[in-house]
């Protein structure tokens, strides 16, 4: 349980951050909560030569209020700073749902959300709820920011749209249409407690149907995905029990389930079904 | 001589320092010139070693000296319970060495090793030792190694087995079976486990150049046993020449009971370089790898009995995965220490068992919480649900018909506990079941299941109710016993004790058994505050070092409460004897004339004529005036042998639900009635069974070691291994019934296994109870939420 040898940087600012990383192209990693990290680090299955703490970057702290009634959450937020924040819950109340059940109090005292999302799991919590938030990332390099929409940034299992000189600053989640109700419903694998399958609905109706579906599903293949079927199903129908039912039957479509020693790929597309299912009818349950 | 300490929840005494981190473990040790261990471990599960080339570890940085096993001078480490004790039950033995040297037969067995000046540089040169492979192809599945074809793992085991042994009648059982108006057979599964104590395992090795003595600190239940085992058995050094200490130990289960290789390399590595120490500490994934595992039996069960609901008969053949190569008392679990309880608390005339050890390319297996009973459980409680479902009769009445009457005990088991080595027989010897039956039952509301299932229904459950009505047998004594021809190893069973009351009147009870979590600390304070009528602040105990404390086997198999605690009581018994006759030389009276109560030592009659134990021992130990024929001192050491095992039993009650999109299982109530006897402290006995209970439930829902087909540990580490957690089990609701053991003279039996041995095949009990409308009569455990959903993917039978 002790790291191979690395080198340590701890940067004061973004731009020398990412001067570090272009300078080490392949062999630094970014070190933020260190939750998942340092634990392959200690196991020895991560190896990297260079550590670029970014602990030390005011500008990547804090809970922001957008104009538009959105949120921007930099990359040293804590799970607990969300959880702690009124302004989080208050406008997006499915962060606190998903965050509740993450890891432990300690995982939750120490992780980022930001960090998830870069490491991109595939079997955890943040990237199916800011890809049903629609939400943007952040990224900078030595060449610049660009802004990176959720739906194309989760390329595979621990594979991301960053570039290995870039580095994710903020989560922006924009303000959310009025009347949405929301919800995370997932089934844990009990050794880890990441998810087998996490699925997290934004839903909404006007007028006796549904207008807004948005559904993100972890766990179930080897990136996070948007239940576009889903979705596309629900979208004009009254959202009763066999409509939601209908729709979340196409909770696997068009990926391709993985399977372990923990669930099997049938298992894990039924468990899909399921908790689509349920994350709708909560969803729904909340709206106004 | 009780006062009301015995018997009192006491709070630990030691749990100030554990729970304010203040406790001493043994990577808490700390020493000038320390140096650092690591051992390279094989990643094949069956491979020759061509070569090993270490000159790139000698040449890391740091690295002080490299190790492989033709550098180990020692005897392979022992194994010192083969199945059928001395009887000549044929075994055919592997033992591991302190590294291997032609083969490896696990993933995970040490290889090579290397000290170094700090653990970083131990890790980094131990990745660079080069080993030449020859991969073989490796058997990981029970019964499967035992069929032809199978990877061959040791020369002298064919099909890979290490015994075959039985107990029991065969042919009355035969006869029994074939006679039966029913037989109901099942295969069934005890899977394998990870034990997983909080404190993994570590040793500091220290040589002594003056003297060519060693002390080795491990992490370990059993010091004294370990040093008789590393001097006579593995390194050939003289005993006396070697001292070992146990720490605090931070939880244990029985794998902290054998003899590992790491405690014979930091010995010899010490030596080799000079008398530095050097300290190992395993990772929690070496924890895994290369410290024992548990259970892991296949068995064949078939009862048989009448269709008014009384059982005549059980035959039963289980195969047992002892691992690569045997573990220091592997063959005697899943033989003495199984078969032997195998019918539990019920009378059945005929019981027959064939167990079959075997080898596979897996971690050795040891005793884990329970060790052979928690397997025995299973199965006859797995047995008895699957006979009441056969004949359509209430699961409590089949197993209230069955019992074993009050009045029947002393009981001869049919599977035989065995005879003595004087020839007498072992009987279990007391007991009251149906009590405890009633009130769980009572408390659990079983008259209103049918209720509760309607009503989890409406909630998209399934509930089902699972019963275990265990015994237990504690001890793992007498010796007459666990000596004898046909059980147990070469060694005795007996507990030490000695009790020095100092000049000051302060009192030093020392142990030879070895706590790792228990809380003997305070048991034992309070046995001899409420034996000599002290405080507790006056009295510490004292253990775990061979350096001052009488030879002891240790602390396993819930025999201290019993056995050691009868140990002190004895030595306290001497110890007031001869204050007794001390106060009387002070007192100018007749031996005869002075009564003990509590401290005070008086003429009686004549209350005011009295010397407490304090002024006793102060004049006493001083000796300025002694009478004719006492010695100085008040120091007196007792060692006790008890007569026989002691009996707890009990009923517990499993509720759960199963989610019927998910099929994943909730524990959502839990009732356990224990007879345990009397209790020393009854906070430590909830706690034990609290811990216990919470353990075997873990077996039945989550808790699984997979291999891969080519013997890699997929469940490798406690991301993939699921432990159970706090926040899933429900309140336990405890209750008890007492029938105090008439063995010792506090009449307790032991606590420490009995929630392990009776939990699982409750949850087990239940979680099929609740598949029952899906027609699910058995399914193996762990119970997870993919599993059970399939189960349910069958048509729901409807009635």
């Amino acid at each position: 349980m002790i790291p191979a040898a690395f080198e340590y940087d701890r940067p004061t600012t973004v731009a020398e951050a990412v001067d570090i990383l272009a300078r080490n192209p392949g062999t630094a990693k970014v070190l933020a909560g260190g939750q998942s990290l340092l634990g392959l680090m200690r196991l020895r299955l991560a190896r990297p030569e260079r550590l670029v703490d970014i602990g030390g970057l005011a500008e990547l702290r804090g809970i922001r209020a957008l104009p538009d009634g959105g949120l921007a959450i930099g990359a040293l937020v804590t799970y607990r700073e969300v959880l702690d924040s009124a302004l989080a819950t208050s406008r997006v109340p499915l962060l606190a749902m998903a965050i509740a059940d993450i890891g432990d109090v300690q995982v939750r005292n120490r992780g980022t959300v930001a960090g998830s999302i870069a490491h991109a799991d595939p079997a955890s919590d943040m990237p199916a709820v800011v890809l049903a938030l629609e939400a943007s990332l952040v990224v900078r390099s030595g060449s610049g920011e660009r802004v990176v929409n959720a739906t194309s940034f989760f390329e595979g299992a621990f594979v991301t749209d960053l570039a290995e000189d870039e580095l994710l600053t903020e989560i922006r989640i924009p303000a959310q249409p009025t009347g949405v109700g929301m919800a995370y419903r997932h089934l844990e694998q009990p050794a880890s407690g990441y998810s087998i399958v996490g699925a997290a609905a934004v839903v909404g109706r006007t007028g006796g149907s549904i207008t807004t579906a948005r559904i993100g599903v972890t766990g179930v293949a080897d990136a996070a995905y948007r239940a576009s079927a889903v979705e596309a199903a629900l979208i004009g129908t009254d959202g009763g029990a066999a409509a939601i039912a209908a729709a979340a039957a196409h909770a696997a479509e068009g990926v391709a389930v993985g399977s372990d020693i923990h669930a099997d790929a049938i298992y894990r597309a039924e468990m899909a079904r399921v908790h689509v299912r349920r994350a709708i009818e909560a969803a729904l349950g909340a709206a106004g | 001589m009780t006062t009301d300490v015995l018997g009192s929840p006491v709070k630990r005494v030691e749990d100030p320092r554990f729970i304010t981190g203040k406790g001493r473990y043994l990577d808490d040790i700390q020493m000038t010139g320390m140096t650092y261990m690591a051992i390279l471990r094989s990643p094949y599960a069956n491979a020759n070693i061509r070569s090993i080339d270490t000159s790139a570890a000698k040449a890391m940085p740091g690295v002080i000296l490299v190790l492989t096993g033709a550098d180990v001078p020692y005897n392979p480490l022992p194994m010192a319970w083969p199945a059928g004790g001395s009887s000549g039950v044929q075994n055919n033995i592997n033992m591991p060495r302190a590294l291997a040297t032609d083969d490896v037969k696990w993933t995970g067995e040490g290889v090579a090793a290397v000290i170094a000046e700090t653990p970083e540089q131990a890790a980094d040169a131990v990745e660079v030792v080069h080993v030449d492979w020859e991969p073989l192809p490796a058997v990981v599945d029970t019964e499967g190694a035992t069929q032809p074809g199978a990877p061959q793992l040791h020369e002298n085991a064919p099909n890979n087995v290490v015994f075959v042994w039985t107990v029991g009648d065969k042919a009355g059982t035969d006869a029994a079976v074939d006679a039966a108006e029913v037989v109901v057979r099942q295969r069934i599964v005890n899977q394998r486990l990870i034990p997983n104590p909080m404190e993994v395992r570590g040793d500091i090795g220290l040589y002594n150049p003056g003297t060519d003595e060693y002390t080795v600190w491990m992490s370990s239940q059993t010091p004294h046993i370990q040093r008789l085992l590393l001097t006579a058995f593995v390194t050939g050094i003289p005993e006396h020449k070697v001292r070992c200490i146990s720490p605090d130990v931070g939880g244990a289960f029985g794998t902290k009971i054998f003899c590992y290789a790491d405690m014979a390399l930091v010995m010899l590595a010490s030596k080799l370089i000079g008398g530095r120490p050097v300290k190992w500490v395993e990772t929690r994934r070496e924890n895994y790898q290369s410290t024992t595992h548990g259970r892991d039996h296949v068995t064949y069960l078939e009862i048989a009995g009448k269709r008014d609901g009384e059982v005549t008969g059980l035959r039963v053949k289980t195969y047992a995965n002892l691992g690569g190569r045997l573990s220091t008392i592997g063959p005697g679990v899943p033989t003495t220490l199984y078969a032997r309880v195998l019918a539990g608390c019920y009378k059945i005339p005929n019981v027959y068992c064939e167990v079959t050890g075997v080898y596979t390319n897996t971690t050795f297996v040891d005793a884990y919480r329970g060790a052979g009973r928690p397997e025995a459980t299973y199965v006859i409680e797995r047995a008895m649900d699957l006979f009441a479902a056969e004949i359509g009769m209430d699961r409590a009445a089949v197993r209230r018909k069955n019992f074993i009457a009050p009045d029947a005990f002393p009981y001869d088991n049919p599977s035989g506990l065995g005879t003595a080595v004087n020839g007498e027989k072992i009987y279990i010897d007391s007991g009251n079941y149906e009590p405890a039956l009633n009130k769980a039952l009572m408390t659990v509301g079983y008259d209103d299941l049918d209720k509760a299932k309607a009503e989890a229904r409406t909630r998209g459950k399934h509930l089902g109710l699972g019963l275990s009505t265990y015994i237990e047998v504690c001890g793992v004594a007498p010796s007459k016993w666990i000596g004898a021809v046909g059980e147990g190893w070469g060694a005795a069973m007996w507990e030490s004790a000695n009790l020095k009351v100092h000049l000051t009147g302060k009192v030093i009870l020392t142990m030879g058994t070895q706590p790792q979590g228990q809380g003997h600390e305070t048991t034992y304070s309070q046995i001899i505050a409420s034996e000599l009528g002290l405080a507790m602040d006056d009295i510490i105990v004292q253990h775990s070092d061979t350096l001052g404390t009488p030879f002891g086997y240790g602390s396993y198999g819930s025999r201290t409460s019993s056995v050691g605690s009868t140990a002190a009581i004895k030595a306290a018994g001497k110890v007031r004897e001869k204050a007794r006759r001390y106060a009387a030389h002070m007192l100018e009276a007749s031996v005869d004339d002075i009564e003990v109560v509590g401290a005070e030592y008086r003429v009686k009659g004549s209350p005011e004529k009295k010397k407490t134990l304090q002024e006793i021992a102060f004049a006493l130990d001083l000796g300025f005036s002694l009478p004719e024929g006492m010695e100085p001192y008040l120091d007196e050491t007792a060692y006790h042998d008890t007569p026989n095992c002691t009996w707890p039993f009990g009923t517990h009650i499993a509720v759960v639900e199963v989610d019927e999109d998910t099929g994943k299982v909730d524990l959502v109530r839990y009732v356990a009635v224990d007879d345990v006897g009397n209790k020393i402290n009854p906070m430590i006995v909830d706690g034990q069974l609290h811990g216990g209970i919470a353990q075997g439930v873990g077996q039945a829902l989550w808790e699984e070691a997979i291999y891969g087909d080519d013997g890699q540990l997929l469940s490798g580490s406690m991301l993939d291994y699921a432990l159970p957690r706090a926040s899933w089990m429900p309140n336990l609701e405890l209750d008890e019934t007492v029938t105090p053991s008439p063995v010792n003279p506090i009449g307790v039996k032991g606590v420490g296994e009995a929630g392990t041995i009776a939990s699982t095949a409750a949850v087990a009990n239940a979680v099929i109870d609740a598949l029952k409308p899906f027609g699910v009569r058995h399914l193996d455990m762990p119970f997870t939420a993919p599993k059970v959903w399939r189960a349910m993917q069958s048509q729901e039978v409807r009635s």
